[in-house]
């Protein structure tokens, strides 16, 4: 009798001290969640998602307020890696990448004001007052604010095509035996 | 000289022996030659010439761009009748900006740089820039610029491995080459080592290739520092970190170049390619390839300039076998060749072999369920397990393939071959390769695209602070001039003696 | 000229004349000389359990395919269920009533298999699934043995004394009924005689390996099956490792506990002649699906299997231990898998990039 008890109370105070030296050493200091976020996401500011940049994207995720999936350019990848975060299992099998698109300047209808070029977050489109615009192809990340405010509409948003270099074989097709139904 | 063990591989129909008996013979000129921009790893090279130029034969129509890149020289003299969008030789059949050319049949050579009298006296560098200048890449079919691997010079490799392995069925171009023209290949495989200060040069050929190690042996009697090294028949010997390892027993570490473990490796074909461009101040205009397959009428192994167009060769061969087309046209040799879209592509430098394959020896077959039978795994020459990668790529699931080893795949084709429910193995682990290498390039874009904004962010912070400042400097000034107007007011209104100037308050920074 | 289908599949474009039904049936043409024996030595009624066996597999398989919609004559065309009707049939005491055979088709085909997503999901050998669950729930035909009754003697049943056999109630256990070698030791063990004494009236050897011996229905000859089992080595069906991991570490522990106990435990010799070990290593355990894929995996599969038997065997309460070792380890194989990689060229065992090896500059 005494050495049951004995013994239970000893299991009960080595356990015990041994959860409580682990709620002290491997305490979550804060949630840093948002933080986490706002890694996941691009960072490139572009306001296709509708909140002023990436890191009020993330309050709105962590929040709850936003879709995993309002990421543009960052595509199904960012999404579920956003989902994964978030601990929700996000059905993207539906979700398809919009497909990336690119500025391109009309020369004939440039007048060289300069808005655009204001407007753009990575300094993508070079140029002078007077001078007609170009876009750097590499740096723009399609995120249609140079569109929307040229007042000439000389901005086109452009799809992006495979080239040789990016092109790469598909996931092959099943062809199951399966006949009927 | 001893060989060493390889894990995996398999032992494919070869069918060489369609070819491996008829010697090369040279394609008549064609009467239209289509030189794509991009015939080489890495960027595409950058047109010189313009349409209605003439140039003659070997002189230079596109020059290199980007520090992984090979010019493009006129196969022939002729004009220059276009600069256009071509479909090129390539599975997407995506369109390329090609060259196309009209020889005047006169075949005249342009100004050629001199000779290289004494390569074994020369300057390494100066015959790194030569085969720079040459524009050869790679022969055996992956093209890679060959002078930046005679840059390699600085790993200081000790040994320089000359691949005859030529393992892939059907292709016999390395063959006969060997078997024609050992001496040139010998001569150049010491020009290549001299370059890169290598003095020791093992020749590895298959043992079902006994003419071309009779002819190399014989071609390397009177150098003893050229050793012709029979190694086994085993596909993928041709592989180049499993060559290296099979006849130096150096296993290259995972993502490392066989440099980095003292080999060297090139083509046969290259090797001669170098010795032209040396000894005689030729570019690479022309090549060797083997026309082969059932499909086909007679198989050949025909001396092409670049540009042919496949439909010219295909004629030259007697056309398809009786007229039928073939289920695939394959672009190299079977195993890890590509599918051409269509007759109307050109012979690009990496081009080894134009096989027309009819539906038997293709046996192709709806893939079934895996039933585990191992086969993959102990084929793969790799040690990876292909069944359970592909199982996670079916699924999408390219984080976990990555982890156990998809990016470590040469993608040689044994799994798919060997495989008894014929599923695609091969395709689901290309697949894998080219997404997670779209992921990677969107990824760095992004992190670019990162520093730009915040550059940029940055700027428009200290523009404001600045502006800022100047606004504070501005309304500070206001401020002081208004107060001295107002005590000049006031010393004005006491009517006292003339008080001294009251001080302008300095504007402090 | 019309294009070429060209960005649909990628290489290889060639392939080695391979397919699951080659495969198969070489499998099943490799069983052949040791069911024919066994077939003559147990006569009709083992000739009827093994239709009986088979055709019910067949059609619990067709049954399986069609509820789910997948095409029921090509993939029964793949020979993968007659299979295992067939090895479940020779795992079967031979005068075994239809329905055994029948029950054990449900267990195999629909239980085994096609519950866990058919051909390749199973998790479980299918025939062995069936044999632990009829040997679980009905051990009494499941342990009628019968001595060899040749067919064309005199103490054979003719072929419609068979069906009374195999269909009604003609068998009568008593008087007909013959224990098998590891059952004699076991029941004599447990009666206080040691085995030493017990194994003297078994079988010889020589009955052991022609096999003249009350069995399962196909397990009986030794030589039979390893003819059969030598013939897929040689065909690169299976491979040595499993077969000769199991069978030696079941000979190893066996003679290694004989010399210590020779009472209680029987020689390694023994232990490899008898039972199914035999149609154990070379044609149960060797199952592409239920085991591992890595050579160094199959090593370790077939040293559990024969572990696992020989401990069955030795301690636990059934004479023989070999289905209920191999569904064990069937169980481990996802772990195995995980465990026993191939090494990936230019990696170490453990995933990294091989060590630079340092160079002496010439």
């Amino acid at each position: 009798m005494l050495l049951a008890v004995g013994s239970l109370a000893v299991i009960g105070a080595t356990l015990g001290s041994v959860l409580g030296i682990a709620a002290r050493y491997l305490a979550v200091e804060s949630d840093p969640l948002e933080k986490d976020l706002q890694e996941l996401l691009p960072g490139s500011q572009c306001g296709q998602c509708g909140y002023v940049g990436c890191g009020q994207a993330a309050v709105a995720l962590a929040k709850g307020e936003a879709p995993v999936t309002l990421c543009i350019p960052g595509g199904k990848a960012v999404a579920e890696k956003l989902a994964k975060r978030l601990g929700m299992a996000a059905d993207l099998s539906g979700h398809k990448d919009a497909e990336p698109v690119y500025a391109v300047i009309d020369e004939s209808k440039c007048i060289g004001c300069l808005r655009c070029l204001n407007e753009c977050s990575t300094d993508a489109i070079i140029g002078a007052p007077k001078q007609i615009h170009t876009v750097l192809v590499d740096n723009c990340h399609g995120c249609s604010k140079c569109y929307n405010t040229c007042p000439t509409l000389a901005v086109s948003m452009n799809k992006i095509n495979v080239n040789l270099n990016d092109w790469h074989w598909q996931k092959p097709k099943l062809r199951t035996k399966r006949t009927k139904h | 000289m001893k060989t060493f063990h390889v894990e995996g591989g398999i032992h494919p129909e070869y069918r060489k022996e369609r070819t491996q008996e008829n010697a090369i013979v040279a394609l008549p000129m064609p009467k239209i030659l289509c030189l794509p921009l991009k015939q080489h790893a890495g960027a595409p090279a950058e047109p010189v010439v313009s349409s209605g130029k003439r140039v003659k034969k070997g002189d230079l129509l596109a020059k290199p761009q980007g520090a992984v890149s090979a010019p493009i020289h006129a196969p022939t003299s002729g004009t220059v009748v276009d600069i256009t969008d071509m479909t090129a030789p390539h599975p997407s059949g995506l369109a390329q900006k090609t060259i196309v050319l009209r020889p005047d049949g006169k075949d005249e050579w342009g100004a050629l740089p001199p000779p290289i009298e004494n390569p074994f006296a020369a300057d390494p560098a100066e015959i790194d820039a030569r085969v720079g200048w040459a524009g050869i890449v790679g022969l055996g079919g992956a093209a890679f610029p060959s002078a930046i691997k005679f840059g390699l010079r600085s790993k200081k490799p000790d040994i320089l491995v000359l691949n005859g392995a030529e393992c892939e069925p059907y292709l016999t171009c390395d063959d006969r080459i060997m078997q024609e023209h050992a001496d040139e290949v010998v001569d150049g495989a010491r020009i290549m080592a001299h370059a890169l200060g290598v003095s020791q040069i093992l020749i590895a050929i298959e043992t079902n290739k006994p003419a071309a190690i009779v002819a190399m042996t014989v071609a390397a009697a009177g150098y003893p520092a050229v050793v012709v090294m029979p190694i086994p028949v085993q596909y993928p010997m041709g592989s180049e970190k499993h060559l290296t390892k099979a006849v130096t027993g150096r296993e290259t570490p995972a993502g490392k170049m066989t440099a980095d473990i003292g080999v060297v490796v090139h083509n046969v074909a290259t090797a001669r390619a170098v010795r032209e461009a040396v000894r005689f101040g030729w570019p690479l205009i022309s090549r060797v390839i083997t026309l082969s397959g059932a499909g086909l009428t007679r198989g050949m192994n025909i001396k092409v300039p670049l540009g042919t167009m496949v439909v010219d060769l295909i004629e030259f061969c007697g056309g398809f076998k009786d007229g039928i087309a073939p289920q695939r046209l394959i672009s190299g040799g079977p195993m890890m060749g590509h599918p051409l879209p269509s007759l109307d592509v050109p012979v690009i430098k990496g081009t080894c072999g134009i096989l027309a394959l009819t539906k038997a020896e293709i046996n192709e077959q709806p893939a079934g369920p895996c039933i585990r039978c191992g086969g993959c795994v102990s084929v793969c020459p790799c040690g990876l397990v292909p069944l359970e990668m592909a199982a996670f790529i079916r699924h999408d699931n390219l984080e976990q393939a990555e982890q156990i080893g998809v990016r470590d795949c040469v993608s040689c084709g044994s799994c798919s071959y060997i495989c008894p429910s014929h599923i695609p193995l091969v395709q689901y682990f290309n697949y894998a390769k080219g997404k997670l290498n779209a992921a990677d390039r969107d990824h760095r874009k992004q992190e670019r695209l990162k520093g730009l904004v915040e550059g940029r962010m940055a700027r428009m912070e200290k523009q404001r602070k600045a502006k800022a400042e100047a606004a504070a400097t501005a309304a500070a000034a206001k401020k002081a001039q208004a107060a001295a107007t107002a005590a000049a007011a006031a010393a004005a209104g006491t009517a006292t003696a003339a008080a001294p100037p009251t001080e302008t308050p300095k504007a402090s920074a | 000229m019309t294009p070429f289908r060209h960005d649909d599949r990628s290489g290889p474009f060639t392939h080695a004349p391979t397919s699951v039904r080659d495969t198969m049936r070489l499998v099943m043409l490799a069983l052949v000389p040791a069911t024919l024996f066994d077939a003559a030595l147990f006569g009709w009624p083992a000739i009827d359990l093994f239709t009986v066996t088979i055709l019910s597999c067949l059609a619990v398989e067709a049954g399986c395919l069609w509820t789910q919609g997948k095409p029921v004559l090509t993939t029964l065309g793949d020979g993968s269920a007659m299979l295992t009707g067939w090895l479940l049939a020779m795992s079967l005491p031979p005068w075994a009533p239809w329905w055994i055979g029948v029950l054990g088709a449900v267990f195999a085909i629909a239980l085994a298999k096609h519950l866990f997503g058919g051909l390749g999901q199973n998790v479980f050998n299918p025939a062995m699934v069936a044999r632990v669950a009829l040997l679980v729930s009905f051990p009494v035909p499941m342990t009628a043995f019968v001595p060899p009754k040749p067919l064309f003697t005199e103490v054979a049943p003719g072929f419609l004394d068979s069906l009374s056999i195999t269909f009604g109630h003609a068998f009568q256990l008593d008087g007909m009924s013959a224990a098998s070698a590891l059952g004699m030791v076991k029941t004599e063990l447990s009666r206080g005689i040691p085995a030493s004494q017990s194994i003297e009236t078994t079988p010889d050897l020589v009955h052991m390996l022609v096999g003249i011996r009350p069995g399962s229905f196909g397990e009986t000859s030794v030589i039979l099956i390893l003819l059969g089992g030598l013939w897929l080595l040689h065909k690169k069906v299976i491979s040595w490792r499993i077969p000769v991991t199991l069978m030696g570490t079941l000979f190893v522990l066996g003679t290694l506990f004989h010399g210590i106990n020779p009472e209680h435990f029987t020689s390694g010799l023994f232990q490899v002649v008898s039972g199914a070990t035999f149609l154990g290593a070379f044609f149960i355990a060797t199952d592409y699906v239920t085991s591992p894929v890595s050579r160094s995996g199959q090593l370790a599969y077939g040293v559990g299997v024969g572990g696992f038997t020989w401990i069955i065997r030795s301690f636990a309460g059934y004479p023989e231990g070999m289905a209920f070792a191999v569904l064990l380890m069937n169980a481990l194989t996802p772990l195995i898998d995980r465990a026993f990689r191939p090494r990936t060229f230019g990696r170490t065992r453990s995933g990294a990039p091989l060590p630079q090896p340092p160079r002496t500059m010439p």
